[in-house]
Order: structure tokens, then sequence, then C-alpha cells
């Protein structure tokens, strides 16, 4: 409630979520606790700044000292590049405003802390639909664009980043400029998949889709050989819009799975009620997820695809977003969090990738959820884009300490040797080598970065 | 529910409000202090789906402006059936005790500024016979406590004064209601400790909503729970209260 002059909250001390306030707390727990979506690694912020307007941005930006900010959106990067331990966050939930929509190109432009449920809530009732998402819709447009994410269509419509006409960028250096494809584009392509460290996204604007309706028909396919996956995923790549691959995780070089793929289905007249289950209300213990109980759980889903009709009409919200359902799954893993290991490697070196799963199949460690996807050749939207032509790959490790981060380091090697890439979005502890053979040009995007602006992952990878 | 006037209209609580009014196709005129967050929250609202968004530019504080918020609304939103005012202000809770000038200030957001713009509207309604006037108040104001008593006041005294226009405009069929919200995530209380426990906004202006909707409670607690916690914090003596750290 601030519309009076006098609860003004211009200031950013009034702004942060500050620590002059909470007298009488000890050092150390003077701000509240943000974590990354993994829980892992565990940090301390100094300030939460959660600006409401635009116009508030300038000032923090001002106010702060170099290398001093990050921006924040929901928290759905996995590990440390939405972190900034010690120093402060910029969180954006509140710039959540569409500014404007073009009914006749399906072009929006909106604040850069509107999220993608919120997009799909408002338009998809108008018959358009976000050009890819990820597999949650709980991240903001924001995050998206500072982490080019990629979705079940990458083969067919790119990254996130190539949707994005402009965007308005907030920076401590040059105020508030504007970049697309006509005006500062470098800086466009610096800002797309640059996590977050070229500025706050003021607002952007999107190309969104058009689609019928809410429905997708899908179809499931059970596979049981790699070969098989490839031929599926070759075949349905005219054909299907959308295509993704579960994998059971101990099935190792056999590479037993189920293949998703499915189109926006025309002309469905089905009532469509958006799905809403429960929600994890706190951390599990961290022995309900063991071996056995993620073998029980992988051989379950596959037993049941299989055994399942092949074609079926399904909601967007079931076919995209099937863990949205349950809140908050991330407590699953228990208080020490867990990590994910997303990687590409070139299709040329399918034996490495046969190699990765069968080290993650004889650990024993098992992964609740393998999932796989072949991207297609669209050229990177920004400099720092993961995805590139190949097989990506993501499994879920409960984080077990020493052991957990050993045995992802040696999956490491399996990628380094590959000439594959690590997805900053998922990492938490990927080695700075390792860094710079997944983005070998990473220097060019240095002249980009925001001189305040800084984060936990970049101060890892680069030592900067 | 069809057309409504949000006094306050770049608050927390009535942005959230705004968005589910909006999607139900109800008109709204905004009226806040910026024209900037003004013209960002009109955009937002009309592609939400408000079949039409006005908005008027004026400090609410300053009680010599509120004659031209209500002429505009007379002249340009005619047959508003819905007054919704969100807007106050809470100061660093020492500085509220310990300095006359912000205490004063305060008072006059909260209170002052509020019960003379309600008066206004409630004028023209009851004129009219008909409509509904809402205003946030909060829990803070039925008991005076260590740590919050100055807005606790203001706020306090303004659930008092709308009980009292609510028994006055019974008989004219105007409704007066009054939202008395728990700590609630919003710009106004970042930095209080526990900020992150607080009610998500989502959810007040869910119960704020369906309360317009229905013309009733009277009072509403928002997030319902408060209702009975504060029941509890009411029945207590006050030769203990006084002694309790709250």
């Amino acid at each position: 409630m601030n519309s009076s002059p006098q609860s003004s909250c211009n200031a950013p001390e009034r702004l942060a979520q500050s620590t002059s306030l909470a007298k009488g707390r000890t050092a150390g727990q003077l701000t509240e606790r943000v974590f990354s979506w993994g829980r892992y690694p565990k940090t301390e912020h100094r300030k939460i700044y959660k600006p409401a307007w635009n116009d508030q941005v300038p000032e923090i930006l001002g106010a702060a000292e170099r290398g001093s900010l990050l921006p924040f959106g929901l928290g759905r990067s996995y590990g440390d590049s939405c972190l900034n331990a010690g120093r402060d966050l910029v969180q954006c939930h509140r710039l959540n405003r569409i500014l404007g929509f073009d009914e006749s190109t399906g072009v929006v432009r909106c604040e850069s802390g509107v999220s993608f449920a919120d997009l799909v809530a408002v338009f998809l009732p108008k018959g358009w639909f976000l050009p890819v998402t990820p597999g949650t819709s709980f991240v903001t447009v924001g995050g998206a664009i500072a982490n080019d994410v990629h979705g079940k269509n990458h083969h067919c419509a790119g990254t996130f980043g190539a949707h994005v006409h402009q965007i308005a960028l907030h920076r401590s250096d040059r105020g508030l400029i504007y970049c697309s494809s006509h005006e500062n584009s470098e800086m466009l392509r610096a800002t797309i998949g640059g996590l977050g460290l070229t500025g706050v996204i003021a607002w952007a604007d999107l190309q969104l889709k058009r689609v019928a309706g809410p429905w997708i028909n899908a179809e499931s396919i059970a596979f049981e050989t790699l070969e098989t996956f490839l031929e599926l995923s070759h075949d349905s790549n005219d054909l299907f819009e959308y295509t993704v691959a579960w994998l059971d995780s101990f099935a190792g070089k056999n590479a037993r799975g189920i293949f998703f793929r499915g189109n926006h289905a025309a002309n469905c007249q089905k009532k469509f009620h958006p799905k809403r289950g429960p929600e994890l209300p706190f951390e599990l213990p961290s022995w309900v997820l063991n071996r056995f109980s993620v073998r029980a759980f992988n051989a379950a889903f596959y037993a049941l695809h299989a055994a399942k009709k092949q074609r079926y009409v399904v909601g967007y919200d079931s076919f995209f977003y099937p863990l949205d359902s349950i809140r908050q799954w991330n407590l699953m893993y228990g208080k020490r969090g867990f990590l994910q290991h997303q990687c590409v490697i070139p299709e040329s070196k399918l034996d490495a990738f046969e190699g990765l799963l069968d080290r993650v199949a004889r650990s024993g460690m098992g992964s609740f959820l393998v999932v796989l996807k072949q991207f297609g050749s669209a050229p990177p939207a920004g400099m720092l884009s993961f995805p590139r032509p190949g097989l990506t790959i993501s499994f879920d490790f409960a984080m077990r300490g020493e052991q957990t981060l050993k045995f992802m380091q040696s999956l490491d090697e399996i990628v380094r040797e590959s000439g594959g890439a690590i997805y900053p979005a998922k990492d938490a502890r990927m080695s700075p080598a390792l860094f710079e053979t997944s983005f070998p040009s990473w220097r060019n995007f240095v002249p980009y970065r925001d001189p305040k602006v800084s984060s936990s992952f970049w101060r890892r990878v680069t030592g900067s | 529910m069809k057309k409504a006037i949000i006094l306050g209209a770049t608050s927390g609580i009535a942005g959230e409000v705004q968005r589910q009014l909006a999607q139900r196709a109800c008109e709204l005129l905004l009226v806040a202090r910026s024209p900037q967050r003004l013209a960002v929250l009109k955009a937002d609202l009309l592609v939400r789906g408000a079949p039409q968004v006005l908005t008027f530019s004026a400090d609410l504080s300053v009680i010599a402006q509120h004659h031209g918020i209500l002429e505009f609304a007379c002249r340009e939103f005619p047959d508003f059936d819905t007054v919704l005012l969100a807007y106050g202000s809470m100061h660093n809770r020492k500085d509220s005790a310990s300095s006359i000038e912000v205490l004063v200030a305060e008072l006059q957001v909260d209170y002052v500024s509020a019960a003379a713009i309600l008066t206004l509207f409630a004028a023209e309604l009851e004129r009219r016979h008909t409509g509904l006037i809402a205003a946030i108040t909060s829990v803070a104001g039925d008991r005076g406590r260590r740590s919050n008593y100055v807005y606790g006041s203001a706020k306090g005294g303004l659930s008092l004064f709308l009980q009292g226009l609510r028994s006055r405009l019974y008989p004219a069929g105007v409704g007066v209601i009054t939202v008395k919200p728990g700590p609630v995530q919003t710009p106004m209380t970042d930095g209080l400790q526990h900020a992150a426990r607080f009610a998500d906004p989502q959810q007040v202006a869910r119960d704020i909503v369906r309360t317009l909707d229905r013309g009733s409670p009277d009072v509403l607690y928002t997030p319902r729970i408060w209702r009975y916690i504060m029941t509890a914090i009411k029945w207590v003596p006050e030769a203990i209260f006084k002694r309790l750290p709250l």
C-alpha cells in the first residue's frame, strides 16, 4: 500500500528486505533465505530488493556497488546461476505486468517478472501460446531470456530467445537501453542466454504462437535401444512439433524408455479444466528417495506407459508441465537438496553417450527423472546459448555430499571428451575448464556484462 | 460488481484485486499518485480483460484533491457501483513512535484522509441509494501493541469509522465492508520480520473480491485464520497484554 507520499518505497533501503528493521535477530539470519531449485548450494544473501515498478530499478542499480547485484526471477534455475552469495538479489517477481498485446501479430510486451503460467492463463483463451516453453510454467520471462530456455519443440522452433523481438534493459552504466535486431543487437544477443549478467530486463516483446486450443494430440511409444530412440526422433521431427523422451536410468546402455510426441490439437471441443495438484509441504527425509524406491518408480513408469494406449488427447498442462501439478516437488530430495546434470553430446559421439548412460546405471545412484531430447540445428539465439545440435540428457541426483560431486565429475569427463557442453541453468559445480569447453567464446560476452551485476555461477566458472 | 473505483490503485493488494476484477470484465477507475504507474496498470488490466480502465492521478493524502476525484468519477465513470479504498502507509515503527512529524503524517494518510474521502463517496452513494464501499484496514487495528500502535490506532480508528458509516448507510441500501488483512507480502511490509511467512496477496485479493461480490460479511478477516487469532488476542486481559512483547 504505497500511494501516499510518506509511504514512498523509492529509496533502496526501503525496497530491500533490509536488515535495519529486523533488530533483535542474530546476525546471519537477517535476510530471508533464497534458494535455487536444487536447494544446493545453500547460500546467504545480503539484501533482497523487490522492486514493484520499473521506475525503482535505476535507483537500485545506481546505489549498488560493483558486481553486487543479480536479477532473480522465480528461482527455477537448479544450481547457482540465480544466486549471488554474500551479495544482493533484485527479485523481479513484482514486475509482472503485461504492457500491450497486438492481436493481429501476436506480439506481447510484458515486464520481466511475468510468469509463463500467467502468460498462458491470459493468452491461451485468446488462442495464443508460448512459442517455446521449458518443463515448468513457473519461470519468468526474464529468466527464460537469461537462460535462453528450450523446450520439446527445439527441433522446429529453436530456443525462447529466437522469439524475442526487442527488450528494454536497465543498465547501471547506460540507463535504460532498447535492444533489438536494429538497435544494440549485440547486447540483445548477449542478454539472451546471458544469465542475467547484462542488466535487469525491464520488458520484452515476445512473439506468441497461434493455437487452436488447450489440447495436445499426443503419442507415447516405448523403445528399448538408443538406435530406436534416434529413429523415432528422426522420423518424428518433421511430423511432430513436440518430441521428448523419458529414460529408465537403471537400464544403462539399453536405453529403455518412452518417447513422447505431440501436436496442438485442432478443433477439440472437450471442456478444459486446468489441473492443480497437491503441494509438498515440507522436505521429505532424504532416505525416501533411495536406489530401491527410484528403481521401482522407474520400472513402474515404464510399465505403465508401455502398456497404456499410444495415442491420446491431453491438456497442455499435463503435456508440458507434468511436475507443476506437485508444487515444490524439489522438497522430495530432502534437506540437502539435489543436483541436476544436463549436458549435450554431439550425435557423432554416440559411444560417449552410451558411456554416460552406462556410468549412471552402474553407479546405482539412479535418477528419478531422466529426460532425453534431440536438439535441432537452429543457430544459437544468444552468445552463451546452451542448445546446439546433438542429444541432450538430464539426470537428477540427490545431494549426498562428496561422493555425489565426484560421481558427477566423472560424467563431466565424458562430456568434455566428447566436445559436449553443460547447461549453466542446471549447474552448481562444473569446473572452469569444462565451462571453457562448453562455451569456448565466453570471453566475447564479457564486455556486455553490466559492471554492477555478478553471480555465484559466474564467479565460480570464470574465477572473476 | 460492474464498475469499481480503486483508491490507491498502485498498492500491493489493490494490484491483485484489480487483476481479478479485470478478468471478470469489471470496468475500473484507478486513482493513485504516479501517472506513469497508472499507465502501466491500465495497459495490464486492459489486456487481462477489463473492458474499460480510466485513471486519475491524485495524492489521496491531500484532502484538497478529493473533490476533484469525486467530480471526475461522477463525470467520466458515472454509474460506478463499488468503491475500494486500498491505500495506507506504515513507517518504520520506531520512527512513528518517536517522531511527532512521522506520527501525524501516518495518522493523516491512514485515518484522516481515508475518512475524508470515504465521507465524500458515502454521500454520493447515499444519494443514489445503491452501491458498496469497502476499505482495507488491518488486524493491527484490533488491539494496540507496543510494536505497531501508531499504524494500529489509525487503522483501528478507520475500522470504527467504517462501522459507524455502515450503520448510517444501511437505511440507504449502501453496503460498507471492513477488510482486515493479516500481514501480507507487499512492498509495505518488505523488511519486516517473518515477511516470508506473510500471506500471499493473491489469496487476500480472492477473499476481497468474493466479499465484494456477495456484499458480505461486513467485516472480512483475511486470511480467515486471523479472525480466530484476533478473537483470542482481544480476550487477553490488559493487565497481561501490556506485559507481552508483541
